[in-house]
This record gives structure tokens, C-alpha cells and sequence, in this order.
């Protein structure tokens, strides 16, 4: 039965930020990706390092012999033990994305007040959710 | 002329075919030469100190580098066909031999005469060995240390379908990953040709980067270091990448050490990849795709339990290669070695269905 978890304010995380948060008896990254929220298991799964507390970088993309071409910044978090790299998208390990992966959680950014920080919905019956990096409440499924 | 074989074989191994991945070939002398030689060069020979390159890096007359009986009268161990047929070929059986004649090529710094001597002993090995007896295929010897006259050789004879090889030594001026050698891949996989890189060199480098041995007892135990050397540049320099179908053969480099060289190399890999960042495998994978290595001489575990798990370890029996290293030896009998230790289907991959695959060889030989 998942669990919904407030971990924090939007404005806590902006862009290219982090938090590690301890919910339900496990530490949990929450990262603000390009304006989306990711949440990561703070545990490498190669020596449990915590891994959420591991540079956040972009990667070398796969490419021809000599030829270097760098991408995704913003996307890797590498782990401050051994430099694995994982996608902080998918929990997926860069060198063996189907073998060796970190757990991942949903993370939503949800208003505590529906609809009143949006005074230009027509409908007041729809809910809306504020993703805006002003307000809102981010939420952990766990 | 006395011969001595290495086995009557009337009963075990004569059922399948057995394929012979290291057989030498030996230049008897530089006089042998001179059909193949420019006159110019001959020339050079008959009026100077110089007499072309070494035809052999082992001590002449050890075991190791002439077994007993190997030695013809009229030139050294490894130089007659008459002996390699009477001695190897047939007392085993052997349907296809493929030969590696180690004329020291990389050791001659005047380029003009390290194009030349590879020329003729390519031509030699035509004339004198491959056009004579059906059941060899040849390695072609090039001036590994000029890449592109190496290439430039690789296309001059390539395509002789007695060549199915060209020899590179392991020991070499630079690692074989370098960009430098891309002519050289090109040409190899242009002719869909195996890369037989054999153990030895002389490049005058010294053989280990740390500097010069004191005793060849040294560089003899030390080669398996290089061996892994040239496996690290050629997958980190991406030429499985850039030519993907190489296919390398390890000739007399053992194969005990490639266990503990691989879960290294994917070590490190884990950790270091952006830095290259166009291996997109773990090293292990492209090793176990692209390179076979023969089992003479074999360092051995002590138990075949251990040596079972070694070959576990590294892939599986379909790495291995048959192979004699005639005329030098390491042991009694070849057929002795590792063979009795594997189930009959691993047994037979290594007598010939591995080779056969690697080399494309024609099912009439296998």
C-alpha cells in the first residue's frame, strides 16, 4: 500500500537541486530535474554507499572511438564512492541499465489549497495541481 | 635424417579432426631469401654485415625453442617441411595447420629493408610452404612498426588463400589500440583476416614498461603482462568499435591470467567509462567476442578441477585453440595437454571447431 509523504516546498528544490529526506525508515533523494521531481533510494547498490549525496553531473554519451560528446547534464548522479553513474530519471545505472539499478519512488508536486493559486481555471469543478516552482507541497509515494 | 615423431597415434584423437593453431615456419637462412629479395638488397647483404633480420626469439638449442630430433641437417628446427609433416602432421593427424613464422620483421629500423624482408618472406612462405602442402594456412609477416606499409603489405598479398593471419608481435613500438594502427585493422578486417598476436618481439622497446629485464627467464614469465596490455589499448582504444568484425588470436600467451585481467578491466570499467565513454561494453564482452587463445604452452592451475573453473572463468572451452607450437616444446605430447580434462564436446571445439570458425577454414580441411 503506497503511501503519500510531504517532504518539503517546491521553493526548497529548485532546478539542479536535492533533498534526502527519511521517510518511513528509509533515506530517500528527492531531485528537481530540468523542473521535474525524481526521488532515489539513498543507497548505492553496489556498496550501499549514500548515493544521493553524489555529484549531480551529465555523462559522456555513448559515441565513436575518440570522440567525446557530453550530454544529459544535469541528469547523472554519480556516486561518491565509486563514480557509478546512475540516471537520476529511471534509477538505471548507465554501464548495465537492466541489471544494476537503484529503487526509484514517484514524487508529485501537489497544492495544499486546490485552485487557489490558479485564478485563471474557467472551471472551478476540475482540480488542478500547481507545478510551479513557487508554491506546492512535494509529495513522496513510498 | 632421423625423425622422430610425437606419437603413433593408432587409436585416440585419429576419429576427428584436429586443427594445429601454432605451427613455426623458420627462415633457414638469408640466402633463402634472395629469389624473393630485390637485388638491391641481396646486394646490400652479400657486401655488409648485415644478414636480414632473427628468425627465432627463443635460446636455439633449449627444448623450448628446437625439441629433440627437430633440428634438420641443413637448417634450423622449424625450417623443413619435409620434418614439420613427419614429425607433426602426420603421426597427429592434423587436417589444417596454421603457421606463424616469426622472421623478426619489427626489428629492422631501416624502412625500405623492413618492407622488403616482408615481402620476401611472405613470398617465401608462398612458394616454399603454403603452395606445397594443402594443410597449411600461413600468417602474414608485416612491418608492424610502419602501419601504413604493413596495410600496404596486407593488400599486396591478402588475398592468397593460403593466408588466413597476419602475425603481429606482442611485444611492439606501440600498443595496438593506438590510432596509429587503424591502417593496419582496416587492412586485417578488409581481407577478413585473424590477428595472431604472438607471444615475443622485438621492437626495441623493453619489454616491460618498468625498463629492461636482466634474464629472458624474466621477459619469458613477464610476457602474459603484455599480452594483457595489448588487450587493454584494443578495447579502450575502440577498435572492436571502429572494426567490428576483428578477430585476434593469442598465440602462446596462455590463458590462465585472462580471468583475474577481465573482472579488473570490468572493474574499472564501472567506474572510469566516460573517459571511454565509445566502449560500450563491459571489456569482458568484447574480449569473449573477439579474441581466442591457444593452450600451448598452458600455465595450469594445479588440479584440473581449478583448470576447469579457469576455463568457466573465461567464457568456456569455445576460447581456446588447439595448438602444437612446433618445433619448440613444452610437453611431451600435446594431445596431453588440457584435452584429457575436457568433456568430449569442449575437447573437440578446441581440436578444430574453434579454429575452423575462427580462421573460416574450408570443411575439407576440418
Amino acid at each position: 500500500m503506497m503511501e503519500k509523504y510531504i517532504v518539503g516546498q517546491v521553493g526548497e528544490v529548485p532546478p539542479g537541486g536535492r533533498k534526502i529526506v527519511e521517510v518511513a525508515g528509509r533515506s530517500i533523494g528527492v531531485f528537481n530535474v530540468h523542473g521535474t521531481y525524481y526521488a532515489l533510494r539513498n543507497r548505492c547498490p553496489h556498496q550501499a554507499a549514500p548515493l544521493c549525496l553524489g555529484a549531480i553531473k551529465g555523462m559522456a554519451m555513448p559515441c565513436k572511438p575518440a570522440e567525446y560528446i557530453w550530454g544529459r547534464e544535469g541528469e547523472i548522479l554519480r556516486c561518491p564512492w565509486h563514480g557509478w553513474e546512475f540516471d537520476i530519471t529511471t534509477g538505471q545505472s548507465i554501464f548495465n541499465p537492466h541489471k544494476m539499478r537503484v529503487r526509484t519512488y514517484e514524487v508529485t508536486v501537489e497544492s495544499a489549497d486546490m485552485n487557489t493559486d490558479n485564478p485563471d481555471t474557467d472551471d472551478p469543478s476540475i482540480e488542478t495541481y500547481v507545478v510551479g516552482v513557487e508554491a506546492g507541497a512535494i509529495v513522496l509515494h513510498v | 635424417m632421423q625423425m622422430q615423431s610425437l606419437r603413433d597415434h593408432s587409436g585416440a584423437h585419429t576419429a576427428t579432426a584436429l586443427i594445429d593453431c601454432d605451427a613455426h615456419i623458420t627462415v633457414p637462412n638469408v640466402e633463402a631469401l634472395f629469389p624473393y629479395l630485390p637485388l638491391h638488397w641481396v646486394e646490400h647483404v652479400e657486401q655488409s654485415v648485415f644478414k636480414g633480420a632473427s628468425a627465432n626469439y627463443y635460446p636455439p638449442r633449449a627444448p623450448v625453442s628446437a625439441r629433440p630430433g627437430s633440428i634438420p641437417p641443413d637448417g634450423p628446427a622449424g625450417s623443413s617441411l619435409a620434418f614439420l609433416g613427419a614429425q607433426v602432421l602426420d603421426p597427429l593427424r592434423i587436417t589444417a595447420a596454421i603457421t606463424n613464422c616469426l622472421y623478426a620483421i619489427d626489428s629492422l629500423h631501416n624502412p625500405e629493408a623492413a618492407v622488403a624482408f616482408a615481402r620476401a618472406v611472405n613470398d617465401w612462405q608462398i612458394a616454399e610452404w603454403l603452395d606445397k602442402d594443402p594443410r597449411l594456412r600461413g600468417s602474414i609477416v608485416v612491418p608492424v612498426q610502419l602501419p601504413e606499409l604493413a596495410a600496404a603489405e596486407i593488400n599486396r598479398v591478402g588475398d592468397h588463400p593460403g593466408f588466413v593471419q597476419v602475425l603481429l608481435p606482442v611485444r611492439s613500438e606501440h600498443p595496438y589500440g593506438s590510432r596509429l594502427f587503424r591502417p593496419l585493422w582496416q587492412a586485417i578486417t578488409g581481407h577478413d583476416l585473424v590477428a595472431g598476436i604472438h607471444f615475443g618481439g622485438a621492437p626495441g622497446n623493453p619489454p616491460f614498461p618498468s625498463g629492461w629485464p636482466s634474464y629472458y627467464f624474466e621477459e619469458y614469465a613477464g610476457m602474459a603482462q603484455i599480452f594483457q596490455s595489448q588487450l587493454a589499448s584494443i578495447v579502450s582504444e575502440g577498435v572492436f568499435d571502429l572494426f567490428p568484425g576483428t578477430r585476434i588470436a593469442l598465440l602462446e600467451s596462455g590463458f590462465t591470467w585472462l580471468p583475474a585481467f577481465m573482472w579488473r578491466f570490468d572493474k574499472e570499467w564501472h567506474n572510469l567509462r566516460r573517459l571511454v565513454p565509445w566502449v560500450k561494453h563491459a571489456p569482458s564482452e568484447y574480449i569473449r567476442e573477439h579474441v581466442r587463445l591457444t593452450i600451448l604452452p598452458l600455465d595450469a592451475p594445479p588440479t584440473p578441477e581449478a583448470m576447469q573453473r579457469t576455463i568457466a572463468q573465461i567464457g568456456g572451452a569455445h576460447m581456446l585453440l588447439f595448438a602444437t607450437d612446433y618445433p619448440h616444446q613444452h610437453t611431451a605430447d600435446p594431445l596431453d595437454t588440457l584435452l584429457p580434462d575436457l568433456s568430449e564436446a569442449d575437447a573437440q571445439r578446441v581440436r578444430s571447431e574453434n579454429a575452423r570458425e575462427w580462421y573460416k577454414l574450408s570443411p575439407d580441411l576440418a
